[in-house]
């Protein structure tokens, strides 16, 4: 049973605003959805991890490109600026 | 000049070239003319791009130079989650509606070498979340064998624009079944690779541990020729691997299991399942064996895609803040411009994902649905592996049904969910997987396409290209 007290801590952990309608229509459907999902408590439980036949792959951190060359492209997506630097709200 | 487009291939195209029957640039603009007219209607391409004929002609300009390969000047569409540097690439989604590429994806890199002509970028579900294209927040796509139908999804826009004669083949991205749904409804062949086989650097990450980036086409071949092309190890991808990683024997003759609990599922429509023993029975026909197998855990397949996915998504989407690019919507505070911009930014099934990954990830709920998820997942990837000890590859429908009318499933998520059960398990296992245009059912007087799913191991592409090819009597190279 999903209540909408736990749609609206969903929202708050997720950084997402919501409508006092959509909070109804989600928590309609979430509920469905995780009533679906939840057959998998009647699966086998495995005996190994899935994790184990993996490893981390990492590179050297060498030859970095050339400083400047993305700089432009990227700082004209930034939503504020002011010159290069990214402009962000007072956090304190 | 006047080019019927309707049959040709990749290989046919190269030959017209190279005895310069017509150029590049003179079959770009028959394409483009194509898109003009039905574009309006099918609404597969989001914009074609205003430099085709510059980029035709630098093909034109290769073949003269003797430069000219398989695929220069073979006019490609594109999914809008997959980057080309200075192009728009939105995922279909507001939050990043005017976001320009500072890079391009590795795929599109490796196809821009070797003289490709990208016409346009193509209609999906917003990051890729969806079976039908009309999670897009840019009007829905029309599936050209039935405008009152979708075209699948969310590759549905590169599948539709292939269908509809507006390209001669396309890039998608399948997480749960993205390439090969869409494809088998527009009647198209869709390949979704091993993971890990095509880099997925410049791909907008959904699920990172399922996604992959894959061709669809008209014939096995051009998918061959696109995912040869695309493959490969590359230093930005770290889970890449290189073409010679797997070793899987390439046979004249090879065995197909089909999976009983696939054919017993439920939910699937009586003249698809119809189609698929007539399709079985067509392999056999072309000198495969073909036998009953069984996967006793895919029952559990959906339930734990329909886990981890959207456990990945949560993390995956977290990076859409209104801060660094894409959308921004003013609010009081910064944790204000995080709710709004989310809130407004995002639609209604990434919304709905992310808050299913938050909850599955949450602590008291982890052990029970993440962990056994993933527990799961190593079941079902056992289960393969014991398969293919006696069968080289696994045949089953790419989906329950035919292509769905437009609205349909639109109120109800978890039945749109239950068309990816057929799809979402090469994913889980990360197997390749083709979907084969194998005829079509009648709905409503319409023809609709079918296809057939093959599944092969880890590395077997080849497999499924060789059975492929067979099922639909495709002659090498033609």
């Amino acid at each position: 049973m999903i209540t909408l007290e736990t749609i609206e801590k969903l929202a708050q952990l997720s950084r997402l605003a919501l409508s006092d309608s959509e909070k109804e229509v989600f928590r309609k459907e979430i509920e469905s959805i995780l009533g679906y999902v939840e057959q998998i408590k009647n699966a086998p439980t495995s005996e190994t991890s899935p994790l184990s036949p993996l490893s981390n792959v990492m590179r050297e951190d060498v030859n970095p490109h050339e400083t400047g060359v993305f700089t432009k492209d990227i700082v004209g997506e930034f939503p504020e600026k002011e010159g290069n630097y990214l402009k962000v709200k007072n956090i304190l | 000049m006047n080019i019927d487009t309707t049959n040709l291939s990749i290989w046919k195209a190269h030959e017209h070239f190279k005895r310069r029957d017509f150029s590049a640039v003179e079959l770009s603009k028959s394409f483009l003319k194509t898109i003009e007219e039905k574009n309006l209607r099918i609404n597969a391409y989001f914009e074609t791009y205003d430099d085709v004929e510059k980029q035709a002609k630098r093909a034109d300009e290769m073949f003269a130079a003797g430069e000219g390969t398989l695929l220069t000047g073979i006019p490609l569409a594109i999914k809008d989650n997959i980057l080309i540097k200075g192009r728009y690439a939105s995922a279909a989604s507001r939050i990043l509606e005017n976001y320009t590429a500072p890079y391009s994806a590795t795929a599109s890199h490796k196809l821009i070498e070797k003289g490709v002509v990208f016409l346009g970028r193509t209609n999906m579900d917003e990051f890729a979340m969806g079976g039908s294209t009309e999670n897009s927040a840019f009007g829905v796509t029309r599936n050209p064998h039935d405008e009152s139908r979708v075209p699948g999804g969310s590759s549905g826009g590169s599948a539709a624009a292939v269908a509809m004669g507006g390209a001669l083949a396309s890039l998608g991205s399948d997480t749960g079944g993205s390439i090969r749904q869409p494809a088998s409804f527009c009647g198209c062949v869709g390949l979704k690779p091993t993971y890990g086989r095509v880099s997925r650097y410049g791909l907008m990450a959904m699920g990172s541990s399922l996604d992959v980036i894959g061709p669809i086409a008209k014939t096995v071949d051009d998918v061959k020729i696109l995912f040869e092309a695309i493959s490969g190890k590359d230093s930005f991808d770290s889970t890449s691997l290189s073409d010679d990683f797997y070793t899987v024997p390439k046979k004249e003759k090879y065995i197909i299991g089909v999976p009983k609990e696939a054919l017993n599922a439920e939910g699937m429509d009586k003249d698809v399942k119809e189609n698929f023993e007539s399709a079985l029975k067509t392999l056999a026909s072309r000198g495969f064996q073909v036998k009953e197998i069984s996967l006793p855990h895919i029952v559990y397949s959906l339930a734990s895609y329909y886990i981890l996915m959207p456990a990945e998504v949560s993390s995956n989407l977290a990076r859409f803040d209104g801060v660094k690019y894409g959308l921004h919507v003013e609010g009081e505070n910064l944790l204000d411009d995080y709710f709004r911009t989310r809130g407004e930014g995002f639609g209604k099934e990434v919304r709905r994902r992310i808050m299913l990954g938050t909850y599955v990830l949450s602590a008291g709920y982890y052990d029970a649905y993440y962990n056994k998820a993933q527990g799961v997942r190593t079941l079902i990837a056992q289960n393969f592996k014991d398969a293919f000890a006696s069968v080289d590859a696994i045949a089953t429908p790419t989906t329950p049904s035919p292509a769905f009318l437009l609205g349909e499933k639109t109120e109800d998520p978890l039945s749109m969910y239950l068309a990816d059960i057929f799809t979402v398990t090469a994913n889980i296992v990360g197997v390749p997987a083709i979907s084969l245009p194998s005829g079509t059912v009648i709905r409503e007087g319409k023809n609709l396409p079918v296809g057939l799913q093959l599944m092969a191991p880890h590395g077997g592409e080849e497999t499924l290209f060789r059975i492929g090819a067979s099922f639909l009597k495709e002659t090498h190279n033609g």
